[in-house]
């Protein structure tokens, strides 16, 4: 406040630049202004998640402030996390996930490997293709999936539909093209230099790749491990169409159709469920949001 | 050791450079190598992307029980439904409308805390994209609470101001705003991510220069942040057409498409007509009337993709 006033003593050249900095100062308070709003907005739906969740049933049909807690509790907790049914959407939504990533990353590897730094015949053709696919929404997908599953069951006689395991098989196709796309990305950042010199010294294709691809680019590769963990937890369609049995189900699947029974909502355990359901891809942005950010950036900006 | 086995390696360069037998005999390697390294790729999506995707129009040309080859009738019995000319209608302002208020809301939000500085705009931009973290299917059931008909928080606050109880998801023209709602609510944190980073990308000179000739703020982002950002607009608005275009949990889980189908996409009406009415070849007839928006939308990303990589 003193400074700009005595800017506006000085001669005529300083009133200008002073005014200039207390546009920023106003800018900045106005930033700061919009920015609550907006946060008040972008935030209202977890937090009243949260409130919501530690209500118990009587104070929720009570109809009291639905913003305020006045008796906090954790039954909701205690019963979702004692109850084994939930406890098994979890158990299929991370035993899906992880090896969905671990899938993920054995293709798309070697393929960004392979389009980054071996020019062969169609690769250019390929990486476009790849770039197309990821484009494809599930929503285009699932009913000719749904068929071409039931065929390969009945040619095959293994049971596919309704099982938790075809989800490993589905998934990839989500989360394969964007890893492979930004990890050509990575790749081809690094400098060509690099993996002549590990050539020149007598190193396979396959040495070049683990001991110098993946540990210079080993940012990408948790950008892209990221986007395929949250991709493949939160994906909410394919296991509506595929799995219908209860202990097949995954977290989102399982939160929506089994606490809400009827016409009865139990909103007190569906918003825990919920809440504990958005809790993985919740930490692992709070503990790694710059690879997040990276990755998700990375689409547009790479290639 | 080391030096005899880099001298083998410049012999044998230098030969093939000469002669182009031992190149091409490497290059017949590294082409099988590569072959092998994107054979799963190549696998994967032919038999999980593609061919679904061609079986979808073969599917469509088939009877209800699938048994007979009934050609279009399974479109021309769609352009006589009522139903499907309001979903095509709502998929178009559903999409649209989300998409620009996705893009104007990130575009300002961006400018805002882009002007925060240093360690505090991390804080925020981290809190920014929380919306779009959590898994859609779990934010839309916090929405569907808020909006609940008898215990509506927002209802609740709203009646401090004497608004009267607003039916979110009971009436046509609010339930078509809510879903528009919850779906710009979890899409624009994308956009504030993406266009944060181009702002960055922006050298300072250029607004310091403009500033020093008098340009005011409209002037600085109509003559300097529009266009250094227009490659990032148009990637992100397209890629975002595309998503809520196809867009599936929002609608689902909040209306399932109603009030009497008013609200139903694509993607949800081809799941109630497809999965639920057991009909999977209208289902698939359905899904496919996606696909000429998709295409077109696809070919401008794919062109301004190649030109950024062009330019790099």
């Amino acid at each position: 406040m003193s400074t700009l006033a005595i800017d506006k003593a000085g001669p005529s050249r300083k009133v200008k630049y002073g005014s200039m900095s207390r546009d920023r100062v106003w800018a900045l308070r106005w930033s700061y202004f919009f920015l609550v709003l907006f946060a008040i907005f972008f935030l209202t739906p977890p937090v009243y998640m949260l409130i919501t969740s530690l209500k118990s049933s009587a104070e929720i049909s009570a109809a009291t402030n639905p913003w305020w807690v006045f008796h906090p509790t954790l039954s909701n907790y205690v019963e979702l996390l004692s109850s084994n049914q939930f406890l098994r959407f979890f158990w299929n939504s991370s035993i899906i996930s992880i090896i969905v990533v671990i899938v993920t990353m054995m293709i798309s590897i070697p393929a960004a490997f392979a389009l980054a730094r071996m020019k062969f015949w169609g690769s250019a053709t390929l990486a476009t293709g790849v770039f197309l696919t990821y484009l494809i929404p599930d929503s285009l997908l699932f009913i000719p999936l749904f068929k071409v599953l039931g065929g390969v069951q009945e040619l095959t006689g293994i049971t596919l539909l309704n099982r938790w395991y075809v989800l490993v098989f589905i998934y990839p196709t989500l989360t394969v093209p964007f890893c492979t796309w930004i990890m050509i990305g990575y790749f081809a950042s690094i400098p060509k230099e690099l993996d002549e010199a590990a050539l020149i010294d007598g190193a396979s294709w396959l040495q070049t790749l683990t001991r110098i691809f993946i540990p210079v680019a080993l940012p990408g590769l948790i950008a892209a491990t990221i986007f395929a963990f949250t991709v493949s937890w939160a994906q909410f369609l394919y296991p509506l169409v595929f799995t219908t049995s209860v202990d097949q189900l995954v977290l989102p699947v399982g939160i929506t159709t089994t606490l809400i029974k009827g016409d009865v909502f139990n909103w007190g355990q569906i918003m825990t469920g919920a809440l504990l359901g958005a809790a993985p891809p919740l930490v692992i942005y709070a503990f790694l949001m710059d690879y997040y950010i990276a990755g998700l950036t990375a689409g547009a900006t790479k290639g | 050791m080391a030096d005899v086995v880099v001298e083998q390696g410049r012999v044998a360069r230098a030969r093939g450079a000469r002669k182009g037998s031992s190149l091409r005999n490497a290059l017949g390697r590294k082409s099988t190598v590569a072959f092998f390294l994107t054979l799963p790729l190549i696998l994967l999506i032919a038999l999980l992307v593609l061919y679904p995707a061609f079986y979808s129009v073969y599917l469509a040309t088939l009877n209800k029980a699938m048994t007979k080859f009934v050609g279009l009738s399974n479109f021309t019995f769609l352009f006589k439904r009522e139903t499907f000319w309001m979903v095509v209608r709502q998929s178009c302002i559903f999409a649209i409308t989300a998409v620009v208020f996705k893009a104007l809301i990130g575009f300002i939000v961006a400018h805002f805390v882009h002007n925060i500085p240093g360690k505090k705009q991390r804080k925020w931009r981290g809190m920014l994209l929380v919306p779009w973290v959590i898994p859609p299917a779990m934010s839309t059931l916090a929405w569907l609470w808020l909006f609940d008909p008898s215990y509506s928080a927002f209802n609740y606050t709203l009646s401090f101001f004497g608004v009267g109880p607003i039916p979110w998801l009971g009436d046509t023209f609010w339930a078509r705003f809510s879903v528009i709602l919850v779906n710009v609510w979890y899409g624009a944190p994308f956009f504030l991510i993406m266009y944060l980073a181009a702002l960055k990308s922006v050298p300072d000179q250029l607004y310091e220069a403009a500033e020093i000739d008098g340009a005011n703020w409209w002037q600085k982002i109509w003559h300097i942040t529009l266009p250094m950002m227009r490659n990032i607009i148009a990637i992100t608005t397209l890629f975002s057409l595309i998503v809520t275009f196809a867009n599936f949990d929002i609608v689902r889980i909040l209306t399932s498409g109603g009030p009497l189908d008013t609200t139903h996409l694509f993607a949800t009406w081809a799941f109630q007509v497809g999965i639920q009415s057991s009909d999977i070849p209208l289902g698939a007839c359905v899904s496919l009337f996606m696909v000429p928006i998709l295409a077109v939308a696809a070919i401008f990303i794919l062109r301004d993709v190649n030109k950024r990589g062009n330019e790099a």
